[in-house]
């Protein structure tokens, strides 16, 4: 907030800065731009959040290179170095058949990527739709969608994940649908506590008087007011959809072999732990890095985006 | 009357959420690629016992029919025969169920005993480091897989430094000594005045509680910390402060007093949690409880033992849940 300054003799005014902190923005887009360049000066302030995103942002670097960065291919085995410690040619060392763990973590980044992916692109999705619809309808509409979400909420949600992977059948996929199945009742609840605090509102009602119809109404008006708080909970969210993923994995539900899923990984490196712990160490230390490295982003959103929790 | 009202209400809410259960682990039971009139033959039944079994087991009604009998049944006490124990589910349930709730109670203790102080301090010093300290933890332990962290506690304090016991719920040694009475070993033990086998046990349970206690410390810890602070801002504090009580005696006496109530429900929804919970860890410490008996059963696809063992579970996580709720009701007469 300190850039605008008095003082012409500035040798190079940041015009662009300006021009996104001005107060009398000349469009809808500039004024949008300088939401949320206030927006990121309040969450550059807090280090361990931009933390979090370099973690996420490493993520998606590590998940879309993976071939080039690789120093091995994730399934080549060379049984004559089977778990060998860390050492130059293997910065982690490698597993029961020899592979590098390093490249197999890698390549793991791009199936924890794809989970968490998927899982962000349905439930919260699922959870907005029901949860405006309960909100902006009321009456019976909102009791029935309302009572389901309750009780789909008192329900132990990995224990069901892991009943919905037994009928399913083990699969990265079936891990995917099963998590996704059993956690949108929490977006649910909050997108229909954001619709009650609009549905009366003016805007609302000049909508629906210019012949608006519902749909256009909860799709353009409603949801975009959802989504601030959807966003927050979907990151915080998605540090627990990594660990039951790779729960999932460890329990040998989730990817199978020879897929490098950290969780799997974990388990395979079970019955070695006590003496080459590495092969187990290792990914459970790529998943702890990146759970954390969306929890810490997830808490920095929320407060730049949502800061009415303390 | 309003209170029966409420009452009523309540119990039906129960009642539907319970139904609700039941539905999700009918219609799993349903879509499972598994024949139930093969599990329960074996593959080389003729045509006639097939379909003499499928009536039997009521597969040719329709799927409310279904439905409804599969309630009936569950309501009496069936939950199905165990495929891999052959024995009816609910007997092997009742088994191991107490390995579960010994494990998730000493967790439970742990959570309450780390994670009340540290919402206690993080609330006194709320914005200085001491704060940021304990939500940068909390945020560490809501990070780490649970069961690599069992791992790696066995690996260090079981492996390299021999301070804690292996995996078990007794050593080898013990095993069956005392006679399940309660079910929980230590109890046991105390009853059958076996010391040295109530410390070995005790060993026992340190590690996978631990580990399995950090999964609600910081939720404990998150909540107390936000109960403190709507006390501290109440006008009782200040009086306190002013009649010149210690710091001590109006945090802890005055303040920490009144926010009982809601930590008693925090405390008892994080039980169910980690009854949940309990899953991975008892994977990892090969604890016998309910959480392996699940996922054993999924391994050998003994889905009656599965749908069981995940109904129990269900149920027992809604009845912790109504008990945070009456327990708030009958406690905190602002709430009556």
């Amino acid at each position: 907030m300190t850039a605008r300054t008095d003082t012409p003799s500035a040798p190079r005014p940041a015009g662009w800065r300006d021009w996104l902190t001005t107060d009398t923005p000349q469009s809808r887009a500039q004024a949008r731009l300088g939401r949320a360049w206030a927006g990121w000066t309040a969450f550059r302030r807090n280090r361990l959040a931009v933390a979090g995103l370099l973690i996420v942002l490493a993520l998606v670097i590590v998940a879309a290179l993976a071939p080039v960065l690789a120093p091995h291919h994730p399934y080549a085995q060379d049984l004559n170095n089977r778990l060998m410690p860390p050492s130059a040619a293997h910065w982690l060392g490698t597993d029961a058949f020899g592979r590098d763990i390093l490249s197999r973590l890698i390549h793991g980044a791009r199936l924890t990527l794809m989970i968490v992916a998927l899982v962000a692109a349905t439930a919260p999705l699922a959870g907005l739709v029901i949860g405006t619809a309960a909100g902006y309808f009321g009456g019976w509409v909102d009791t029935v969608l309302m009572r389901i979400t309750d009780i789909a909420l008192a329900f132990p949600k990995l224990i069901l994940a892991l009943a919905f992977v037994a009928a399913l059948g083990p699969g990265i996929e079936n891990a995917v649908i099963a998590i996704a199945i059993t956690s949108w009742p929490p977006y649910a609840r909050i997108a229909r506590a954001e619709t009650l605090t609009v549905r009366r509102a003016d805007f609302i009602s000049a909508a629906r008087l210019q012949g608006a119809s519902s749909l256009r109404i909860i799709l353009g008006h409603i949801m975009p007011l959802c989504i601030a708080s959807l966003i927050v909970r979907t990151t915080l969210d998605m540090a627990g959809v990594i660990l039951t993923a790779a729960g999932l994995g460890f329990l040998g539900l989730g990817a199978q072999p020879p897929l490098p899923e950290w969780g799997a990984m974990i388990a395979s490196g079970r019955q070695y732990v006590l003496e080459q712990w590495w092969v187990a160490a290792m990914p459970g230390l790529a998943i702890f890095i990146v759970s954390l490295g969306f929890n810490l982003l997830g808490d920095g959103l929320r407060d730049v985006l949502d800061p009415k929790g303390d | 009357m309003p209170t029966l009202k409420r009452g009523l209400t309540l119990l039906v809410t129960v009642a539907a959420t319970l139904l609700g259960l039941l539905l999700v682990t009918f219609l799993i039971g349903r879509v499972v690629p598994i024949d139930p009139v093969l599990s329960a033959l074996g593959d080389r039944a003729n045509a006639d016992s097939y379909a003499q079994m499928r009536t039997q087991l009521g597969l040719d009604l329709p799927l409310w029919q279904q439905f409804l009998r599969y309630v009936g049944d569950v309501l009496q006490g069936d939950l199905g025969t165990s495929v891999l124990t052959s024995r009816p589910v609910l007997e092997d349930v009742l088994r191991v169920f107490p390995a579960t709730l010994e494990l998730a109670t000493v967790a439970a203790i742990v959570g309450a005993v780390l994670g009340i102080p540290a919402g206690v301090f993080a609330a006194v010093n709320r914005g200085r480091w001491p704060d940021h300290a304990i939500r940068l933890l909390g945020l560490l332990g809501h990070s780490v897989p649970i069961f690599w962290l069992g791992l790696m506690a066995l690996l260090l304090f079981y492996a390299k430094l021999d301070w804690a016991p292996g995996p078990g719920r007794v050593d080898v040694f013990y095993e069956g000594m005392v006679d399940p009475v309660t079910g929980l070993v230590t109890v046991d033990a105390l009853l059958a005045g076996e010391t040295d086998i109530f410390w070995n046990a005790v060993g026992h349970l340190v590690l996978p509680s631990a580990i399995l206690g950090l999964y609600c410390v910081a939720y404990i810890a998150r909540m107390t910390r936000g109960f403190m602070l709507d006390q501290l801002r109440q006008e009782y504090i200040t009086t306190a402060r002013v009649k010149g009580l210690s710091e001590t005696r109006v945090v802890w006496g005055h303040a920490l007093r009144n926010i009982t109530v809601p930590l008693i429900t925090v405390i008892a929804l994080s039980y169910a949690s980690l009854l949940e919970g309990s899953v991975l860890t008892e994977m990892v410490f090969a604890w016998p409880g309910l959480g392996l008996y699940i996922t054993n059963s999924l391994l050998s696809a003994d889905m009656n033992a599965v749908l069981g063992g995940t109904l129990v579970v269900g149920a027992v996580f809604i009845a912790l849940n109504l008990l945070s709720d009456l327990l708030y009701r009958l406690l905190d007469p602002r709430a009556r």
